[in-house]
């Protein structure tokens, strides 16, 4: 049986923050060709919200599927709060990691709330089926993130930027202490943007390791703790924001001369 | 009319019809048997119990099963345009079974063994079939692949009607392949009762966790599910099912395809709910269309073909009727009542 959840927050059994961490991954899509990552180490601190920044097909995606092991490293070892990732079963990997992939088609025409309602599953046994509690944990996640009134609305008459924020919902219904969000706010207009970018610094306050990935240097220079700059499967530079977007490393990364600049005390980037 | 209140109609009705199709039939007249004969008339004791009783738990069962079968596969291959006999489910059976008929010679565990196995087969080549194609999105190849399988499972049982002995052996194969309950005895529906059961329980069990394995499959596994072996434990049981009732029954086209559709405009997606209403509704539909084909005319129609004419018309309906989801949403906000009317119209999904 499940703990009983009083449902003052969905957060009360969330422990410490969790750290991810990689070591000499070695990982291949087959063939000689298809080598990505040879010999990928990096420390993805707790209860931050680190950026995954690099252009495209430089691995970021890749890199979170072996976090969450829909893919699985050839060699070397990835871990979640110090515990190798293997030696979690698949359920406490539920529990532990929430994923927001980019563009998930979903083929049935759910309610938000049954969508949403899915995020419970990792806390559920296999042949079990929501009862009130988790209906309950759903609810309280679609209050705190402002999207209590699309409860009953069909997911397919959903906006792309509702969309977002459903999914985004659905993963903290997991109530993970990870979470990991593939190129979040790319086709978002600016004030749902600003929405999913709100809600992930809300997870961070509370505790939740955030890690996306996003090829805007921008975004990553607004909303990001920690970055990680990629580029053709390897780690340029990984370390807190402040030192890390420089003028000469994004240089590097993109291949374009980059400008840095302070503008009201804020990193903007600009591009060629 | 609330989710538990639809439920507890559609029970109500599949038992009233179940009670109603006893009485119905040809004899000692054409359409209905006085309930007084019951008993005074030993032969319509024995009609009753020993004809239609089978027949009717047959036709029963089968529309559950298919229906939960095309549900399932729907929801396991993300495609709500998915039936067993588009993926080269139906027609690997009736292969194997036809095989069994002609080369073996019939006894029942023996030609469901070879459906099941064909069945199985058919789906496995499917799979691997649009695997392999190198255009289109995962929905067309799974089609194209369907198709390519079934022709080559129809050419191999259009090869077995050929080499039949045209007396004894093609009659029985033609009018069986046409997918038919004709002379369904209680050793057949029994010999099919235990795998449709266990069918229907892994189903009804697993009805919640089909909506996590609807999503894509980096989601579904992050949801702490394991897609591949929840996936085989799913197909194995409604595929051996669907065998098990064409052994039977031969082809009966379209329940599974258009009897989900209806469950979801009137239960909603989630297959918690869907599920369950897919299999009573099917059960409804085959039962009232095997009454069709018993009672209209002198003759038997067979069942296939009723089940294909109305699933094809359905079918038209549902593909040219325009994709309304604000009124359907907005039928959803007005309660149950909209979201009836809304279906009664045909808008929806």
């Amino acid at each position: 049986m499940r703990p009983a959840r009083g449902g003052e927050s969905v957060r009360e059994d969330r422990q410490y923050p969790a750290s991810i961490s990689l070591a000499d991954v070695v990982f291949t899509h087959g063939g000689e060709q298809g080598l990505l990552f040879e010999g990928l180490s990096l420390e993805i601190p707790a209860g931050k919200v680190t950026a995954i920044l690099g252009p495209n097909g430089s691995g970021k995606t890749t890199l979170l599927h072996l976090i969450l092991g829909i893919l699985a490293p050839g060699e070397g070892a990835v871990l979640l709060a110090h515990r190798r990732r293997d030696q979690y079963s698949r359920r406490d990997l539920g529990r532990l990691i929430g994923l927001v992939s980019q563009n998930e088609y979903i083929p049935f025409n759910f309610t938000v709330l049954e969508y949403v309602l899915l995020g419970r599953a990792p806390h559920l046994q296999l042949l079990q089926t929501p009862g009130e509690a988790d209906i309950r944990t759903a609810r309280l996640v679609l209050e705190e993130t402002g999207l209590s009134h699309l409860e009953d609305r069909s997911i397919q008459a959903l906006s792309g930027g509702e969309r977002q924020l459903v999914m985004v919902a659905r993963a903290l219904t997991q109530q993970p202490r990870i979470l990991l969000l593939d190129e979040p706010t790319s086709h978002l207009d600016l004030s749902n943007k600003g929405r999913v970018l709100g809600m992930i610094a809300q997870q961070a306050a509370h505790g939740v390791t955030v890690v996306y990935t996003t090829h805007e240097p921008n975004l990553a220079a607004s909303s990001a703790d920690f970055l990680v700059l990629m580029r053709a499967g390897r780690v340029l530079d990984a370390g807190p924001v402040v030192s890390t977007l420089t003028s000469a490393v994004l240089t590097q990364t993109y291949d374009v001369p980059v400008e840095v600049v302070e503008l009201n005390g804020r990193r903007v980037v600009i591009g060629p | 009319m609330s989710i538990r209140h639809r439920f507890l109609f559609l029970s109500g009705l599949l038992f009233v019809t179940i009670g109603f199709s006893l009485f119905l039939g040809r004899y000692p007249r054409p359409y209905w048997m006085p309930l007084r004969l019951l008993w005074e008339d030993p032969l319509a004791q024995r009609l009753v119990l020993n004809l239609r009783l089978p027949r009717i738990v047959a036709a029963v069962l089968l529309g559950m099963v298919l229906s939960a079968a095309g549900f399932v596969l729907q929801m396991l291959f993300r495609n709500p345009l998915v039936e067993p006999g588009f993926l080269g489910v139906s027609q690997g059976a009736a292969f194997g079974a036809a095989l069994g008929i002609i080369v073996v010679g019939a006894s029942p565990l023996l030609l469901q063994g070879m459906a099941a196995l064909f069945a199985l087969l058919g789906l496995a080549l499917s799979y691997l079939l649009a695997r392999h194609i190198r255009f289109g999105g995962w929905t067309l190849r799974l089609i194209l692949a369907g198709i390519a399988v079934s022709a080559f499972f129809s050419a191999g049982v259009g090869l077995l009607k050929y080499i039949a002995d045209p007396l004894t052996q093609l009659p029985e194969l033609v009018f069986w392949l046409l997918g038919a309950l004709w002379g369904v005895t209680w050793s057949d529906t029994l010999s099919i009762l235990p795998v449709a059961i266990v069918a229907l329980l892994v189903a009804y069990l697993m009805r919640w966790r089909l909506n996590v394995l609807s999503l894509d499959d980096g989601i579904a596994l992050s949801l702490g599910s394991a897609p591949a072996r929840e996936r085989t434990v799913l197909l194995v049981a409604v595929v051996t099912a669907t065998a098990a009732v064409v052994s039977i029954a031969g082809i009966v086209g379209w329940v599974g395809l258009i009897v989900p559709q209806l469950a979801r405009r009137l239960f909603g997606a989630d297959a918690q709910h869907a599920l369950p209403g897919a299999v009573l509704l099917g059960g409804l539909f085959a039962l009232i269309c095997d009454n069709i084909a018993r009672v209209a005319f002198v003759g038997e129609i067979p069942l296939g073909i009723l089940t294909s004419l109305l699933g094809a018309l359905f079918f038209a309906t549902l593909m040219v009727s325009p994709r309304r989801l604000q009124r359907r949403s907005a039928a959803r906000r007005s309660g149950a009542a909209g979201r009836v009317r809304a279906v009664v119209r045909g808008e929806g999904e």
